[in-house]
C-alpha cells in the first residue's frame, strides 16, 4: 500500500501539473504559432508587443467581468459603458487637451455610479444581474445616443488617446514598448491581487460559490456584489479610454463587448454561475479569443464567419470545461 | 372540496403566482388611455387604434410565448433573434416570389427552427453548457452562416404569403387571431399536459424532478424545440410582413433580449418553475403600449431607449423586491 502510493505519487503530481495548467494557455499558444506561420512578424518582439497592445482592451474588460463572473453575475452592460466612455470623452474634451484629465476623472465617476446602480439593484431589489444590467445596457446606449445625437463629431484629443496608441520606441531588447500594455499590466497586477491574495477575494468566491453560506459566515453579500459591479464597470471605462485611442469615435465601438469578455472568462475556464475562476484563465482567456480573431482575418475569412467560429469556440470550451469537472468529480 | 383539490388548486395558485396578467394588463391599458386622452390622439383609441396596437404585438408576442416555456424550464434561448433572421430569410429566398413554392418554403422553414431548438436542446443536457452560452453560441454560428451567404434582402414572398400578416377576419388580422390562438394552445400545453407540469417540475427543480421520474433532459429538449418552433413562425410573420427577408431582421427587433423581458415581467420566474403565457401576452401588451404612448407624448428614440432601460429594471424589481433569498 505504501509502496504503490510512493510509486504514484511523482506520476500523479505530473498529471495534477498538467491539470492545472488552463487550457486557455495552451490553446493560445498553439493559435499564437498559428499566427506566426501565416506572419512571421508575429515572432518578434515588435509584433508581440502590437498584438498585446490590440487584446489589452479586451483583457481588461475580462478581467473585470471576472469578479462578477466568480461572483455569480453577468455584466452585460460593459459594451455599452464603453461606448458612453468613448462618445462622452469626444464630447466632453471638445478637441481641447487641456480637458482631457478633468473628462478622464468625470468619466471613471459614471463608471462608478453605473457599477454602483447594478450593483444596488441586484443587491436590493433582487432583479438577476443579466435583467438588471440588459436594463443597463439599453439606457447607457440610449444615453450614449442622446449625448452624441447619434452622429459623434470630432475626434479625441492626443493626451487622451495615448493610452491605447502611444509607443515607446527604441526600447532595449523589445525594441518597442505600448504604453497600453503597461496598463493592461497594472490593471491585471491588481486584479489578480485583489481576486487571489485578499480577504475581499476571498468573499467574492464564497458569495459565487454558496451567497447563503458566506452570509452565515458573516460575509456583508451586498456590499461584496455591489464592489464586484463597480469593479467591471471601471474595467470597462478603462478599456472606453484604450479603445478611444484606437480608432475614432463611433456609436458602436463597445457593440458586442460584454459578451466577448464573457466568453474570454469562459475560454478561460471560469465557470459561470460562480464560485470558480482565476485571473490568469480571464486574461488567457481574452488573448485566446483575440488571437483567434487574429488568425481567421489573416486567413482571409470574413467578418460573419468569425462570429460563427466565435460561436463553436465558445460552445467547445464550456463543453470541455464541464466534460473535465464531470471527470475530476 | 376533498384534501386533494385544495392540494391541487394551492399548487395552481402558487404556480400562476399573483394576478400579475391582470394587473399588468390593466395598467398598461390605463396608461394608454390616459396617455391617449392626454395627448388628445383619440383616435388611438378607436377601431383602428387598438387593432393597429394588437397587431403590433404578434412579431414579439410569437417568439416571447416560446421563450416562456424554455423559462419555466429553467434554461434560456438567446438564439430566437437569429433564428428568427435565419427563418424570414430562408422564407422569402425559396419563394422567390412563386406561390407554389410556399408551402415547401413553410416546411423548410419549420424543420430548419425544429432542428436548430433540438440542437439547443442537446447542447444543454447532453454537454452540459450553461443554456446562456449555448444558445449564444447557436445564434452566433446562425448569424454568421446567415450574413455569410446573404448581405440584403434575399428573394421575396408572393402576394398570397402577404395575406398572412396583411389579411383580416372581420376586422381583426389573422396573425392577431393567430396570435392568441398559439397562446391559449400554449396555455393549455403547459396547464393540462404532462409535459407542462413535467416541465414545471424541472424549471422548480430539475434534480428533484429527475429522482421523482421526470426525463428532465427530454422535457428541457422539447422546450427549446417550441421556443424554436416559434421563433421560426416569427420570421415567416416578418417576411410575409415586409415582403422579403433580410440578415437583420431579428437582430433590429432585439427579439432575443425583449423576449426574455416580456416573459420576466409577465411574471415568469427567470430561475424557471413558475410562470405562464397569458403574464408573458400581458408584458408584450406593457412594452406595445409603452412605444405607443412614447410616440404619442413625443418622446424621441434615444430617451425611449434611455426610458425602456429603467422601466425593464424597474418592472422586473416589482416582482422580486421582497425576494428574501439572494439573487445574483
Amino acid at each position: 500500500m505504501t509502496l504503490t502510493l510512493k510509486v504514484d505519487r511523482p506520476k500523479s503530481r505530473v498529471l495534477t501539473l498538467a491539470g492545472r495548467v488552463n487550457i486557455a494557455v495552451i490553446v493560445l499558444i498553439a493559435l499564437y504559432l498559428a499566427i506566426s506561420v501565416r506572419q512571421p512578424i508575429y515572432l518578434e518582439p515588435a509584433g508581440l508587443m502590437n498584438f498585446l497592445r490590440r487584446a489589452a482592451p479586451l483583457a481588461i474588460l475580462a478581467s473585470g467581468q471576472l469578479f462578477v463572473l466568480t461572483s455569480g453575475g453577468f455584466d452585460l452592460s460593459v459594451g455599452s459603458l464603453v461606448t458612453l466612455t468613448v462618445i462622452g470623452g469626444s464630447m466632453l474634451t471638445a478637441n481641447d487637451p487641456g480637458n482631457t484629465w478633468w473628462t478622464i476623472a468625470f468619466l471613471y465617476t459614471v463608471g462608478l455610479i453605473v457599477g454602483l446602480l447594478n450593483g444596488a439593484v441586484v443587491a436590493y431589489l433582487k432583479v438577476p444581474s443579466i435583467i438588471a444590467t440588459l436594463g443597463m445596457l439599453l439606457s447607457v446606449n440610449g444615453a450614449a445616443m442622446m449625448w452624441s445625437g447619434g452622429a459623434p463629431r470630432g475626434y479625441l484629443p492626443d493626451n487622451f488617446r495615448m493610452f491605447g496608441r502611444l509607443v515607446f520606441h527604441d526600447v532595449p531588447i523589445i525594441g518597442i514598448f505600448p504604453l497600453a500594455i503597461a496598463v493592461l499590466a497594472v490593471v491585471a497586477s491588481l486584479a489578480y491581487w485583489a481576486l487571489h491574495r485578499t480577504v475581499f477575494g476571498r468573499w467574492v468566491f464564497a458569495v459565487g460559490d454558496n451567497p447563503r453560506a458566506a452570509e452565515l459566515g458573516g460575509v456583508r453579500v451586498d456590499l461584496v456584489r455591489i464592489a464586484v459591479f463597480v469593479i467591471s464597470a471601471l474595467s470597462a471605462v478603462t478599456a472606453g479610454i484604450m479603445l478611444g485611442g484606437f480608432g475614432g469615435v463611433s456609436v458602436d465601438v463597445g457593440l458586442g463587448l460584454e459578451l466577448q469578455a464573457v466568453a474570454a472568462c469562459v475560454v478561460g475556464g471560469v465557470q459561470l454561475m460562480g464560485g470558480r475562476g482565476t485571473l490568469i484563465g480571464a486574461v488567457a482567456g481574452a488573448l485566446t479569443l483575440f488571437a483567434l480573431f487574429t488568425l481567421l482575418t489573416l486567413l482571409g475569412l470574413p467578418q460573419p464567419l468569425k462570429d460563427t467560429a466565435q460561436g463553436i469556440i465558445l460552445i467547445a470550451a464550456v463543453a470541455i470545461g464541464a466534460w473535465r469537472r464531470r471527470r475530476a468529480a | 372540496m376533498s384534501a386533494v383539490d385544495v392540494a391541487t388548486r394551492a399548487a395552481w395558485l402558487r404556480r400562476r403566482g399573483p394576478r400579475v396578467p391582470a394587473l399588468l394588463f390593466v395598467g398598461s391599458v390605463a396608461l394608454y388611455v390616459a396617455v391617449a386622452l392626454w395627448t388628445g390622439e383619440t383616435r388611438m383609441l378607436d377601431t383602428d387604434g387598438i387593432i393597429g396596437l394588437l397587431q403590433r404585438m404578434v412579431a414579439l408576442g410569437v417568439v416571447a410565448l416560446g421563450q416562456t416555456f424554455v423559462i419555466i424550464g429553467g434554461s434560456i434561448d438567446l438564439s430566437v433573434a437569429n433564428m428568427i433572421s435565419v427563418a424570414a430569410v430562408l422564407a422569402s429566398f425559396i419563394m422567390q416570389g412563386h406561390v407554389d413554392m410556399m408551402l415547401p418554403a413553410v416546411a423548410i422553414v419549420l424543420a430548419t427552427s425544429a432542428i436548430v431548438g433540438v440542437v439547443n436542446g442537446l447542447i444543454i443536457t447532453r454537454l452540459a453548457v450553461n443554456p446562456l452560452i449555448a444558445t449564444l453560441g447557436v445564434g452566433l454560428i446562425l448569424q454568421g452562416l446567415l450574413s455569410a451567404s446573404f448581405t440584403n434582402f434575399a428573394g421575396s414572398v408572393p402576394p398570397e404569403f402577404q395575406l398572412v400578416a396583411y389579411s383580416t377576419l372581420g376586422v381583426v388580422p389573422y396573425s392577431v387571431v393567430g396570435l392568441f390562438v398559439l397562446a391559449a394552445l400554449g396555455a393549455s400545453l403547459l396547464r393540462a399536459t404532462r409535459f407542462g407540469a413535467h416541465l414545471y417540475a424541472v424549471g422548480g427543480n430539475a434534480e428533484g424532478a429527475r429522482l421523482a421520474g421526470v426525463r428532465t433532459n427530454r422535457v428541457l429538449i422539447l422546450a427549446h424545440l417550441i421556443c424554436s418552433l416559434s421563433a421560426g413562425l416569427t420570421g415567416l410573420y416578418l417576411a410575409s410582413r415586409l415582403r422579403s427577408g433580410a440578415p437583420w431582421v431579428g437582430r433590429d427587433g432585439v427579439y432575443d433580449l425583449e423576449s426574455i423581458a416580456v416573459v420576466v415581467i409577465g411574471g415568469t420566474l427567470l430561475a424557471g418553475g413558475r410562470g405562464g403565457v397569458w403574464g408573458t401576452l400581458a408584458g408584450v401588451l406593457l412594452f406595445v403600449t409603452l412605444d405607443v404612448d412614447f410616440n404619442m407624448l413625443g418622446v424621441s428614440a434615444y430617451p425611449q431607449l434611455v426610458l425602456r432601460g429603467a422601466i425593464v429594471i424597474l418592472a422586473v424589481a416589482a416582482y422580486t423586491f421582497r425576494t428574501r433569498g439572494h439573487v445574483a
